[in-house]
């Protein structure tokens, strides 16, 4: 190769050999396993003509499904962000007996497969189950309800909060807090407006991962659900049942949506750490 | 040490500063507090859940548990899971080393937007992960008249729920070799190859050394992953009992029959794996920090 090619080629020169063994091996994997199926969904979706997509998409039915996969997918971020961030604070914070085994059960959601937290989950909070027993004389349904998939979505996002604002805490200097004490302020006025305001990046960042898992879950919900259409089936599930029932343009219609939806939050994602990272580098 | 520095004076200074409240912590109450919502919520959500796994699974005692566990279906199932964790973690073990080498050692532009292709996969959902293998080789897949007029299967076997799971696995072994990699910049390398090693040799001498901790890490991730696929192996596989379902599989199937303690059995196998999959990797973190 002459040195006109090395001098015109589009990565920076270097000695260490197998950029284009490696980048070539790189884009061609990539592209058959991920990029080319996933162009295959869009593919399907421009079968269909523009009317038929829309009247998929705002039939009753994929609505209430869309509506329940989002919208308890938020209170479950919701309930992750408060209770994760008093499960790290008291991680970061205290020490208490039996403190690093509570650390590692922490990522416990991230290692146990989907449909076994599903199985497990179902038969605890149903009403014969272990804590759904407790909860039936007060007249609280979990399993087979709304309430139920809450419960397993805050099962499998708890670790992304947790996991994403722990380091932020942990590199906080005390200083700060020992500074604000010192000008008079209170414990609560120290936390409330020194501590949170340099956790709060990583905090949205926590949600909005908890949140883009809890829209594609699938195996740990569909157990504890209950299913019904138009009350607690969620979008996974109802792609699911399109695919059973033979109709591929209905579940394809169904999958661009949430595809879109999860791009557009992985940009958001994305976003929330550089500007998490731009937070940590200035302080 | 003398009496008298033991025992304290009626009113040292010393004292003094030691009652004043820690400025960089909460009153006992509030802390007390604090610890016992942590717990409480921890053993609704995670806790209890993995106990009653392993309850439930030897509810009926442990000739039923082991029954479970020979049932011909259930060995099948175990077969078939490690057989596509295997071929999968083999794939995406060769695809990190590779796409890791190319992103981590050299400069190049979209190199950002490669690694946001690669991290693609996590944010699908295990459904739609199926259904796009469903679409390009089911029977009114783009690809299916081919298919069928060559008889090769694709979904509804083996290579289809080998593409699922390669698929939601895609990230594990890169995410987790490319950002230690970068930080190890490529310094050694060159070293390597002006005094005229063999960009292999190199590789194996100088690379994988420093990075085989973190590389078990990722493998032990994306095989944990990969025996627990459920959403979109689910999709592609039919349910073919004994040929076609895995453990995940196989759990539901029995749960929907109400064989509840031999259900749990078989997710007792999945849940064992989990929790040794969290030991080696808290073994491994401490490891992968002193690699940084």
């Amino acid at each position: 190769m002459s040195a006109g090619r090395q001098s015109l080629s589009f990565r920076q020169r270097s000695v260490i050999p197998g950029f284009g063994l490696t980048f070539g091996l790189t884009v061609t994997w990539l592209s058959l396993i991920v990029l080319i199926p996933l162009a295959a969904l869009v593919l399907k979706t421009t079968e269909l003509s523009f009317d038929r997509f829309i009247a998929i998409v705002t039939a009753p039915r994929t609505l209430h499904a869309l509506g329940i996969s989002f919208g308890i997918s938020f209170a479950a971020a919701l309930v992750n962000a408060v209770f994760g961030t008093i499960v790290m604070w008291a991680l970061v914070r205290y020490d208490f007996p039996g403190r690093r085994i509570v650390d590692a059960i922490v990522d416990v959601p991230f290692a146990l497969p989907t449909a076994v937290a599903g199985i497990s989950l179902t038969a605890l909070y149903a009403p014969n189950g272990w804590v759904g027993s407790l909860l039936e004389p007060l007249g609280i349904k979990v399993a087979y309800t709304p309430l139920g998939i809450l419960i397993a979505l805050v099962f499998v996002g708890l670790p992304f909060v947790v996991r994403t604002v722990q380091p932020v805490l942990a590199d906080l200097d005390k200083q700060y807090e020992e500074a604000a004490a010192s000008l008079g302020a209170s414990r609560g006025q120290t936390v409330w407006r020194v501590v949170l305001p340099t956790i709060w990046p990583a905090l949205l960042t926590g949600f909005a991962l908890a949140f883009a898992r809890g829209v594609g879950e699938y195996g740990s919900v569909i157990f504890i659900a209950g299913n019904m259409p138009n009350v607690s089936e969620i979008a996974p599930l109802l792609i699911v049942v399109r695919l059973e029932e033979f109709r591929y343009a209905d579940a394809t219609a169904i999958a661009v949506v949430m595809l879109l939806t999860s791009f557009i939050l992985l940009f958001i994602i994305n976003r929330l750490q550089q500007w998490t990272e731009r937070r940590t580098t200035e302080s | 040490m003398s009496v008298a520095e033991i025992a304290p004076p009626a009113a040292t200074p010393a004292r003094v500063v030691r009652r004043a409240p820690p400025v960089h912590t909460e009153p006992a109450g509030v802390r007390i507090a604090i610890i016992a919502v942590a717990l409480t919520f921890l053993a609704l959500v995670i806790g209890l859940p993995l106990v009653l796994v392993f309850v439930q699974a030897f509810a009926k005692g442990w000739q039923a548990y082991v029954a479970a566990l020979v049932d011909p279906d259930a060995l099948a199932a175990i077969e078939l899971t490690l057989i596509v964790a295997a071929i999968s973690v083999a794939l995406n073990l060769v695809f990190g080393l590779v796409a890791s080498w190319c992103i981590a050692k050299f400069e190049f532009p979209g190199k950002s937007f490669l690694i946001t292709l690669i991290d693609l996969p996590f944010s699908v959902s295990p459904v739609v992960a199926g259904l796009v293998f469903i679409l390009l080789f089911g029977s009114q897949g783009l690809l299916g008249p081919f298919l069928q007029d060559n008889d090769i299967k694709i979904v509804f076997a083996l290579p289809g729920i080998v593409l699922a799971t390669v698929f939601v696995t895609f990230p594990f072994v890169a995410r987790e070799l490319i950002p230690l990699m970068q930080e190890q910049g490529t310094a050694e390398e060159e070293a390597a190859i002006s005094l005229g090693a063999s960009g292999l040799s190199t590789f194996f001498r100088v690379t994988l050394p420093n990075v085989k901790w973190a590389l078990l890490y990722g493998v032990l991730l994306c095989n944990a992953r990969a025996m627990g696929e459920f959403g979109a192996v689910s999709v592609v596989s039919g349910h073919i009992r004994g040929l076609t379902n895995t453990m995940p599989l196989q759990i539901e199937i029995l749960y929907n029959e109400y064989q509840f303690a031999a259900s749990f059995a078989v997710a007792s196998l999945l849940a064992l794996l989990a929790l040794v999959t969290l030991c080696a990797k808290t073994l491994l973190e401490k490891r992968i920090a002193k690699d940084h």
